[in-house]
């Protein structure tokens, strides 16, 4: 189980989360959504300690991972995986070395094993015959899922996802989001995600946060969401540009 | 903001840019021993800081060279015997001119392309995705880098200084009419290993200056495209102030016994 405990988080002037408290069941799916540059992503990067807040505490599984430096950071992000915006591949690896990366850092495995395992995992998110060519070779939407087989490599107990379908076509990113509630579904992993994208977060969330001004304005079911009386979350998850919520 | 205000500003960021190099530098050398382990990725920053150096190394010594027999020769005359300009040439490019034309050079070449491709990794979320995978980006990245530019610079510099030489005693044949029997022996007379060795320490600090300043402004990258266009900047330009101050400091520090008597 995770849990963010009153995170606090500043970038000079800007109250970026302000007071965050958000509990994530082991198994479940969560969905922070909100504006473009509202914190998710730094929400995110506090979760797998890439960022340290300014005050307020996350645990997981019982441990504080906020004070947590060098050596014990490393062994706890081992249980985690992550999905970046822009997929975030290494350009200098070829895509299973990408994919493998972990695996031939950490475990005494062979190359030929570890090219195998990155293989199977290629193949899970429906990629076939890449293994060998550089990322800069692919499209958007195969890095995006090779970005997935790096996150699932290491067989994670969370995987963050970052954007998962920004960027992608309608029809790429249902491909992504039905990769990710499979993954969840046969795979028993704990996801978060952070999207702007209402459709994805529909697809694959167990349940739904909003944030809005450096704060959780909203947290329950998608049903839950899409039957609520708030203006402010009204007027984003149906997209428009008037109400409450200021566009500039 | 008032100019008191940001003269202060400035000079702490400043200030607390020199204390994160250091502290960078310290984490650098503390995962030498795990990087050594890491044979593929120290091998290949090698070759590229050191083989992808050698036509530059070449030109810039070959010239200098020749530039010194021609100055020197200019001094020289109706005052020195011809003579001693082996001597002269040799003096002043195993001390001086190789190790910091070498590192000036390479400065500007590696230091450069070791701060684009760490800030490119930056702000396309690579150095992210590494901590991501439980990989430090300082043993992964940043020690390699700092073991092959202190190893591949005395090298380099030592490839640097015999070229100059040659360019020396080129032009000293067939430009300056001074046989090759004279040039040599003048480089002879007051040759001292030391001077080699003086030039080959400042080497070794030279490659961990400039690995290190290209790791802490690629690593310290922020903002896309013109983030990495000025960390370039920076990694180049506070190396080679970095490569003459520290060519000071190591003059008198490795030549106060000499002088002293």
């Amino acid at each position: 189980m995770i849990e963010i405990i009153d995170i606090h988080k500043r970038f000079g002037p800007s109250k970026v989360l302000d007071g965050i408290n958000l509990e994530i069941e082991k198994g479940e799916t969560v969905v922070v959504i909100g504006r473009s540059g509202c914190g998710k992503s730094v929400l995110l990067k506090h979760i797998i300690g890439l960022m340290k807040p300014d005050s307020g505490s996350i645990v997981v599984d019982g441990l504080d991972v906020v004070g947590l430096e060098g050596d014990a950071l490393y062994a706890f992000r081992r249980k985690f995986g992550m999905l970046f915006q822009g997929a975030a591949l290494f350009d200098s690896l070829s895509v299973w070395e990408n994919v493998g990366l972990g695996l031939l850092k950490h475990t005494k495995m062979s190359e030929e094993d570890v090219k195998r395992r990155a293989t199977e995992k290629l193949e899970l998110v429906g990629l076939t015959g890449v293994e060998d060519a550089r990322p800069s070779e692919l499209s958007g939407g195969m890095k995006k899922r090779v970005g997935l087989a790096r996150a699932i490599a290491m067989d994670p107990e969370v995987v963050l996802y970052d954007e998962p379908t920004t960027g992608l076509d309608p029809i790429m990113a249902d491909v992504i989001n039905h990769l990710i509630r499979t993954l969840q579904s046969t795979l028993k992993i704990t996801s978060i995600a952070v999207t702007h994208d209402m459709k994805s977060a529909y697809k694959i969330g167990d349940r739904l946060a909003m944030l809005y001004g450096g704060k959780i304005v909203f947290h329950g079911t998608p049903e839950e969401i899409m039957r609520t009386r708030d203006e402010a979350i009204r007027q984003f998850i149906e997209g428009r540009a008037e109400g409450p919520i200021s566009v500039h | 903001m008032d100019t008191f205000q940001y003269v202060g500003r400035t000079m702490t960021s400043s200030l607390a840019d020199v204390g994160a190099a250091f502290l960078l530098f310290a984490s650098a050398l503390r995962a030498v021993p795990a990087a050594l382990k890491e044979k593929r990725l120290v091998v290949e920053q090698m070759l590229r800081i050191g083989i992808g150096s050698i036509p530059l190394v070449l030109v810039t010594s070959i010239f200098t060279g020749g530039v010194a027999a021609v100055q020197a020769a200019y001094q020289f005359q109706d005052y020195v015997p011809m003579r001693y300009l082996g001597t002269v040439i040799g003096k002043s490019v195993v001390i001086e001119l190789g190790p910091v034309l070498t590192a000036l050079v390479i400065g500007g070449r590696v230091g450069a392309s070791i701060a684009a491709e760490l800030g490119t990794m930056k702000v396309t979320e690579q150095i992210d995705a590494l901590e991501t995978l439980a990989i430090s980006p300082i043993r992964y990245l940043v020690a390699p880098r700092l073991i092959a530019g202190v190893v591949m610079l005395p090298i380099l510099t030592i490839f640097a200084d015999f070229l100059a030489i040659l360019g020396g005693w080129f032009v000293a044949l067939v430009g300056l009419g001074v046989g090759t029997h004279v040039f040599f022996s003048g480089l002879r007379i007051f040759f001292h290993v030391s001077d080699v060795s003086s030039g080959l320490i400042k080497a070794v600090f030279f490659g961990a200056i400039i690995a290190m300043m290209g790791c802490f402004h690629g690593l310290k990258t922020e903002g896309g495209a013109e983030g990495v266009g000025i960390a370039t900047t920076r990694a180049v330009v506070s190396s080679c102030l970095l490569i003459l101050i520290t060519d000071y400091i190591l003059a008198s520090l490795l030549f106060r016994t000499v002088l002293m008597g």
